[in-house]
């Protein structure tokens, strides 16, 4: 027994002596991001999995230094960087528990992460009970901001007002005799949200129109003919949906055959998703949203085209916004990240550094200009764009562009979104 | 009159599709006492091998109208596949445990179920529209259905009338009631106990895949598809009286008309009327609407 304490006393010796003369550099640890995205279940396929892979070229591109300028430094400050990539399937309980697991266990330095605004909501606070540095890059709620006050949670993505306010303007640039309006939206957060941005901008954009039917069938229902009934039998104007992955698809096929958004102009804030996927069940005159400035609706510019033409060539398929997000949430805590470090003296900074560099910080994304302007510095807004489809030669298209300025799209700081709609906008 | 037209056919629809999603589950409880979740498995498998098959069918080029038939001979396909495996690979070895401790072993069942159709289907959707719109429309008024709704109701209407017939009018089915009656004594006076409990098993998963196989060209087949039927189908089995066949398709037509009358007046409430109905029918009839007498054993 003794033997082995003496040896067990010499190997760690040795193995602290020699620790001591490793150069300095190679002390420096890779920075591990906690990636949470679907990686089954219905949102798996529209977004976690293009997020996924737009984590797995970003991250392999940063450590490469192959990403174009301003981020052309390898990994975050010369640091590489490696992700912990997470299922969020599951209740928001096992969201809770599985953040727990990657601040706790894996020890992440960030977590990027999060479709489901309900997640969201349940993630925010523990992060800040962690004080671990979070970055929302999908979830649409404008509430987790405007409810809540956070010192190292943000969201670099715009919320579902933007969307739905900009939905609106587009109604109004097109259809200024709107009479009726309809609603199908999922019965949670986000669907709730999105409805009620979308309702209460119409009726301040037109005073008089008419909420013919709102549906609220559950997320995943699947099974929509009943909801799709209804909605043709009150023949309204414009039928508004906030509907993402399975139930969106799922709704497009239902109502296709039934002449859904043939009837009525179809509103789908979030139908970019399903525009290559589904073009045959989406007619031609359908308002299409991508959530933002992103996919058909992204700038040209140097760094959209390298990461356009990086996602296809490794994915073989064309970037979708949820990809966009997620490439402008990593481009954000590296912006944020870099400037921490710089003003640590090079040094590798602490959570609360890169917190405090990504307040109301403003940087450069795929979709264009992002800016952390409201929710005291952790919300992002951005100018968004909606058009309409078109089928041309067998692919669809969008067409009759229109692009909304960040500030005309978005509360301004320290304003609620429903206030500001009800306040006129103002 | 539309309006009601148009209630009642949603209502029959839901309730058709609700049906041949849920009597595979009754069924099996009924003989093998066996709540069994890996229904929705089979459901999704049904969906999965649907959605491959006549994927392929259609891009060769070969009659669509045939796909219908392709459909149907995807989900036995599937079911032949992976029900003798699980019945004869795990629950024959099961059936003396505890009825809880096998509802938990259908659960993992259910789990490594998911996983597999990940590995072999990846989580990429499956589109297969056109046997949607093959057959056109029907019209009720200004509202336009699909005529291949009909295709479930008929679907419905056969497994429905077909196993009341083999189950009251046919030798195996006199066979099948002494079993779910009482195991041990059918075995002892010659029946074959374990080749009802195996064919009982495949059709029962075939009955939802068969469902799920229908339900492709409506949907996007996704990982976890077969989540939501899984507690539909019990919500239905047990309003309906657990092991009960007309249980089954009384309880379907309670839940489709409930939501559709829902839907149309009372849109907010839609979830929650469902498991309220559920809720109800137990506080008066805790065994469900028709559930089956049992023998006090001593």
């Amino acid at each position: 027994m003794r033997h082995i304490t003496q040896a067990f006393a010499v190997s760690l010796t040795a193995a602290l002596t020699a620790a001591a003369f490793v150069p300095a550099a190679a002390h420096a640890q890779a920075i591990k991001i906690g990636v949470v995205t679907f990686l089954s279940g219905p949102a798996a396929s529209p977004f976690g999995v293009p997020a996924k892979n737009a984590a797995e070229l970003m991250i392999e591109s940063l450590n490469a230094g192959k990403v174009p300028a301003p981020y052309a430094t390898k990994g975050f400050g010369g640091t590489p960087v490696e992700a912990v990539i997470i299922d969020e399937a599951g209740s928001s309980t096992t969201q809770v528990t599985e953040f727990r697991n990657l601040v706790q266990r894996s020890n992440v330095d960030v977590v990027i992460g999060y479709v489901s605004s309900g997640n969201c909501l349940a993630v925010a606070p523990v992060a800040e009970e962690l004080k671990k540095l979070t970055n929302f890059f999908d979830c649409g709620t404008p509430r987790i901001f405007e409810d809540g006050s956070y010192k190292y949670v943000f969201r670099t993505s715009p919320t579902a007002t933007m969307d739905n306010v900009g939905a609106a303007l587009y109604i109004k640039d097109i259809k200024p005799n709107l009479k009726t309006i309809a609603g199908i939206n999922q019965n949670y957060a986000w669907g709730q949200d999105s409805w009620a941005d979308f309702e209460a901008s119409i009726k301040q954009l037109f005073p008089g129109v008419t909420v013919k039917t709102s549906q609220m069938p559950k997320l995943f229902a699947g099974q929509y003919n009943t909801e799709i009934s209804t909605l043709l039998g009150e023949n309204a104007d414009v039928i508004h949906s906030s509907f993402f992955d399975g139930d969106l698809e799922a709704l497009l096929l239902q109502g296709a055959p039934r002449g859904l958004f043939k009837k009525s102009m179809g509103v789908l804030t979030t139908g970019e998703t399903a525009m290559h996927k589904l073009a045959a069940q989406i007619p031609d005159g359908t308002l299409l949203g991508a959530r933002g400035p992103f996919g058909p609706y992204a700038p040209k510019n140097a760094l959209n085209s390298w990461f356009v033409k990086g996602f296809e060539a490794k994915n073989k398929v064309p970037p979708n916004y949820a990809s966009y997000q997620m490439t402008q949430a990593i481009l954000g805590v590296k912006a944020a990240w870099e400037k921490a470090q710089a003003a640590n003296g090079g040094k590798r900074p602490s959570n609360e550094q890169v917190a405090a560099a990504l307040e109301n910080l403003t940087f450069e994304g795929p979709g264009g200009t992002v800016r952390m302007a409201i929710g005291k510095g952790h919300q992002a807004i951005m100018e968004t764009a909606y058009g309409m489809t078109k089928t041309v030669g067998g692919k669809i298209t969008v067409t009759n562009v229109k692009r909304y300025a960040a500030e005309k799209v978005n509360p301004p700081e320290g304003v609620k979104s429903a206030d500001w709609i009800k306040a006129g906008f103002k | 009159m539309e309006h009601i037209a148009a209630v009642l056919v949603d209502g029959i629809i839901y309730s058709a599709w609700l049906f041949i999603a849920a009597v595979g589950m009754t069924l099996i409880y009924g003989v093998m006492k066996i709540v069994n979740i890996t229904h929705g498995s089979f459901y999704a498998l049904g969906a999965y091998a649907a959605a491959s098959l006549t994927g392929a069918w259609l891009a060769h080029g070969y009659p669509p109208m045939l796909s219908y038939a392709v459909l149907l001979a995807a989900a036995v396909v599937v079911t032949l596949v992976f029900a003798p495996l699980i019945e004869r690979g795990l629950l024959r070895f099961m059936y003396a445990k505890d009825e809880v401790v096998i509802l938990l072993i259908t659960y993992a069942l259910f789990l490594i179920l998911e996983d597999t159709i990940k590995l072999v289907w990846g989580v990429d959707p499956y589109f297969i529209a056109e046997p949607y719109g093959l057959l056109g429309s029907f019209d009720i008024g200004s509202l336009s259905y699909p005529t291949y709704n009909l295709i479930l109701v008929g679907l419905a209407l056969a497994s429905g009338i077909g196993l009341a017939w083999l189950l009251n009018r046919t030798r195996t089915g006199k066979l099948l009631r002494a079993v779910i009656h009482d195991p041990q004594v059918s075995s002892a006076m010659g029946v074959n106990v374990d080749r009802f409990y195996l064919v009982t098993f495949t059709c029962g998963s075939m009955l939802a895949a068969v469902g799920g196989a229908f339900t492709a060209p409506t949907v996007s087949v996704v990982p976890g598809l077969g989540v939501e039927v899984v507690v539909l189908s019990f919500a239905v089995v047990v309003i309906g009286g657990l092991g009960s066949l007309p249980g089954a398709a009384l309880g379907a037509v309670i839940v489709g008309l409930v939501r559709s009358i829902s839907i149309h007046y009372m849109p907010q409430v839609e979830l929650f009327v469902i498991y309220f109905v559920m809720a109800l029918v137990l506080a008066f009839r805790p065994r469900g609407l028709f559930s089956l007498a049992e023998a006090r054993k001593i």
